[in-house]
């Protein structure tokens, strides 16, 4: 095994390596070497409790990778039960979820190219589909090259500021149920990249790991996916507002 | 929205701006256009409540709960658990 960073209390701030970074942890539970002791020592509730945490995050990046959801599961319970016969051997020299990570990341890429998926993630083919090239927010909203202000909103076009509703609690279930369903019609890269990062916190880093792409390239899919969703939101508060004034 | 081109903050256009929110909050903009950026977004309401609105979708993005492992997939991890502390 490669050798890991060593850190063993969550942290915020990554440690650049050769490799992805120490990710920033997600607060869980008990300290990471308090974590391992318990999984060593055959506690059930501590290990349950990960695999509940961190499974919704591993079927995302296995998604990544093959075709199918049956796919996903799989490479993830091989995952677990690697860590479960890996755990004696664990050195604690880096987190257990950046082990952890690294495990799924490594069977997810080997079962891809097994599996030889037709349009791999980490293709930046040169005939891009028409939804990851171009504007995203529409260029009638901005004035035109020969104005006075060229490229600046129009009038009409520019963002207005908005309005919470009525309840503020309901707004916020309505708001989140509305980009829960539109991140599931977000382009599948787009999607990958936008739930990794925003869903489930991952670094950039961890998710250029997961999903083989450059910075850049992930930086456009997280950019185009956060732009559609925003538009999702702006045209909810244009409806509401419409009902309300 | 009256603007002085020649202002620092209007070399760069709202157009520009909605393209490179995503580099600005990701800390991936050169520091000579993060000023630029903020100072248009001084100078801009319009541009101003779309970095704000951005924020908003992320933090909204965020409260999402992905949370779905299939209980017998949770139940055959268990088993393989309690069978290696045996």
């Amino acid at each position: 095994m490669q050798p890991d960073s060593a850190v063993s209390v969550p942290t915020d701030s990554p440690v650049v390596r050769g490799e992805a970074e120490v990710p920033a942890q997600r607060p869980a539970g008990p300290e990471d070497g308090e974590l391992v002791a318990r999984l060593r020592r055959g506690d059930e509730a501590a290990f349950a409790r990960i695999v509940t945490s961190w499974s919704p995050m591993m079927l995302r990046v296995a998604r990544g990778h093959v075709s199918t959801d049956a796919s996903c599961e799989e490479i993830v319970q091989e995952t677990w039960m690697a860590v479960i016969r890996g755990l004696d051997r664990f050195e604690g020299r880096s987190s257990l979820r950046t082990w952890v990570f690294r495990i799924l990341t490594n069977l997810a890429k080997t079962r891809g190219v097994r599996e030889a998926r037709s349009v791999p993630m980490s293709s930046m083919s040169p005939f891009a589909p028409a939804d990851e090239a171009g504007p995203t927010v529409d260029p009638d909203r901005f004035r035109p090259a020969d104005d006075q202000y060229p490229h600046n909103w129009t009038p009409v076009g520019a963002p207005v500021q908005w309005q919470p509703g009525p309840e503020q609690a309901a707004v916020a279930g309505e708001t989140r149920r509305l980009l829960g369903t539109a991140l599931q019609d977000l382009p599948e890269r787009q999607r990958a990249v936008v739930t990794l990062r925003d869903v489930h916190g991952l670094s950039s880093d961890e998710v250029c790991a997961a999903l083989d792409l450059s910075a850049a390239n992930q930086r456009v899919l997280l950019h185009r996916g956060r732009a559609r969703l925003r538009a999702v939101l702006e045209e909810y508060y244009r409806a509401a507002g419409k009902v309300t004034s | 929205m009256s603007e002085d081109t020649r202002r620092p903050g209007m070399t760069i256009s709202c157009q520009e701006v909605v393209e490179l929110v995503t580099d600005y909050l990701e800390g991936a903009l050169p520091e000579e256009d993060v000023a630029r950026f903020e100072q248009h977004l001084e100078l801009c309401d319009g541009c101003r409540y779309y970095v704000e609105q951005m924020r908003i979708t992320i933090a909204t993005v965020g409260r999402i709960d992905e949370s779905d492992v299939p209980d017998e997939v949770r139940a055959g991890l268990l088993d393989a658990f309690r069978e290696r502390s045996r």
